[in-house]
């Protein structure tokens, strides 16, 4: 299966899609930044703004990815139990990094633990991340693939509170790491909150948050109220582009959550940048796609 | 009119700046960041590029070696990176080096605004992610150093012009932008997580 036809279908398909991501922000993350862009009034603010805009509109022109950090490679599979390449599939994303590395191309990041050695393609010990969730009945897959760089990974954290600290722990939690860590991070950030019994499930649950298109909210009614005020909440402290000040903080706040024991509210953060390089690819069982991040992409 | 900045750097040319300013860099840029920092002031290894009145970028570029002509490298995407990594050793770097102005993202600490004050030196933010319209001010990668640390840890030296725009984020006099902003955001953070915090009463 490794040499034939459809698997090398496959593996620049998923190449391809890789490669664009790090040279094009989707629809929603461009649309938000337009609108938070008009808001602004001081100069700095204004210099910082035009500057982002300025470097889409060449890596668009000359092909290049837009920012030089195209991170440690994560894949999010929601792979489809009857796909005709789901035994295929993680080698085909590994394949995938090495070929978009040299296609882009990408920085190479992905550094082995102990080693300390640069592996040189992006590839490494589990890395690319990949992260599967089988949806039954169904013969396609969707992936997204996400480039963080370094500088919006730095503020990531998670800490396990008592639950009588309750959710004001957890937006205190969030608050003081953002108007800390948040402002080298490249805003107007992402936010992306998990709560959950433990670290690991809020950790994950908080990128997870990520992934989610700008503006959409939280399936609990609840929840979704506490994302708008901590968004409002967020924006009044007019962090700005680059931390320089200015009328916004944040693109988003998103949450999303797992049962808890009863002893603990986890919870996660993570943090996208203002380049937040994320696509959604919707794979057929015959190889045909839809690019579903970026209206009308032809990869 | 744009105040332009050119290598070998001057004192009495910093001195006139102050945190907010924006200025454009001509003359050479190297990049310079974790590695580069720990192998010069904890392994104590000479560098082998002269800092002295020039400008160290806390960047990891994307370079690509130019076909047939092998250890040549254009560059394709060159942005800032965290500078707030390098305070550790920032100091003790300035110091060692002379260089006279650090180009990077978000802020530093007191360990490199005492460095800037004592030895002259500047630290400037480039827009973060901005690595196109960065690499586009580079006329030329002259040569890599240290490339066994990796393509983001090695250190490219780059000549560039009207690099920018650099906003002055630590000046010459002790000015701290970042903590300055900091400041203003921690003040902010305290009524208003108070106030999310009345509408969350959710424990049964």
């Amino acid at each position: 299966m490794e040499h034939s036809e459809k698997y090398q279908d496959l593996v620049r398909l998923l190449a391809s899609m890789t490669a664009y991501t790090s040279k094009h922000l989707p629809d929603d993350v461009l649309a938000k930044l337009k609108e938070l862009r008009t808001q602004e009034t001081t100069p700095l603010a204004k210099v910082v703004y035009d500057s982002m805009f300025t470097d889409l509109d060449m890596a668009n022109k000359l092909d290049r990815p837009c920012c030089q950090d195209t991170g440690v490679i994560q894949y999010f599979v929601q792979m489809g139990s009857h796909f005709p390449y789901v035994d295929e599939m993680e080698n085909a994303l590994r394949d995938a990094v090495k070929v978009a590395t040299k296609m882009a191309p990408l920085r190479h990041n992905a550094v082995e633990i102990f080693d300390e050695k640069n592996t040189g393609n992006n590839v490494g010990t589990r890395i690319p991340w990949i992260d599967w969730e089988v949806v039954p009945q169904r013969d396609d897959v969707r992936v997204y693939t996400y480039l963080a760089g370094g500088g919006c990974s730095l503020p990531g954290t998670a800490k396990v509170l008592m639950p009588l600290e309750g959710y004001e722990g957890v937006v205190k939690f969030v608050f003081d790491q953002i108007t800390s860590y948040g402002i080298n991070a490249c805003p107007p950030l992402l936010v992306g909150v998990g709560i959950a019994g433990s670290a690991e499930v809020a950790a994950k649950l908080s990128k997870k948050a990520l992934l989610r298109p700008i503006g959409s909210r939280n399936s609990n009614p609840r929840g979704a109220m506490m994302e708008q005020r901590m968004e409002k909440g967020l924006n009044e402290i007019q962090i700005g582009p680059g931390g320089l000040t200015g009328a916004n903080s944040v693109m988003g706040v998103h949450i999303e959550q797992a049962a808890r024991h009863p002893a603990t509210i986890a919870v996660g953060l993570s943090t996208g940048c203002w380049a937040h390089r994320r696509s959604l690819l919707h794979i057929f069982a015959d190889l045909s796609y839809e690019v579903l991040s970026h209206k009308g992409v032809e990869l | 009119m744009k105040k332009i900045l050119t290598t070998p750097i001057q004192d009495a040319e910093l001195e006139s700046l102050k945190i907010g300013d924006i200025v454009y860099l001509s003359g050479y840029l190297i990049t310079g960041r974790d590695d580069v920092h720990q192998r010069l002031i904890k392994q104590h290894r000479p560098l082998p590029v002269d800092l002295a009145g020039k400008a160290i970028f806390h960047a990891g570029p994307i370079m690509r070696e130019i076909a047939a002509q092998p250890g040549r490298y254009e560059v394709i995407s060159v942005g800032p990176t965290t500078s707030m990594r390098m305070e550790k050793y920032e100091r003790e770097f300035i110091a060692a080096t002379g260089l006279k102005m650090i180009v990077g993202k978000g802020g530093m600490g007191p360990n490199t605004v005492e460095g800037c004050q004592k030895y002259k030196a500047i630290h400037t933010v480039f827009p973060g992610g901005c690595a196109v319209l960065a690499a586009q001010c580079v006329e030329e990668v002259e040569r890599v150093e240290w490339l066994d640390l990796g393509m983001p840890e090695a250190m490219w030296v780059m000549r560039v012009k009207e690099f920018g725009p650099l906003i002055v984020s630590i000046d010459t006099h002790g000015g701290n932008l970042f903590e300055q902003n900091k400041a203003t955001f921690n003040q902010k953070k305290g009524p208003i997580v108070d106030e999310i915090c009345t509408h969350l009463d959710f424990l049964d």
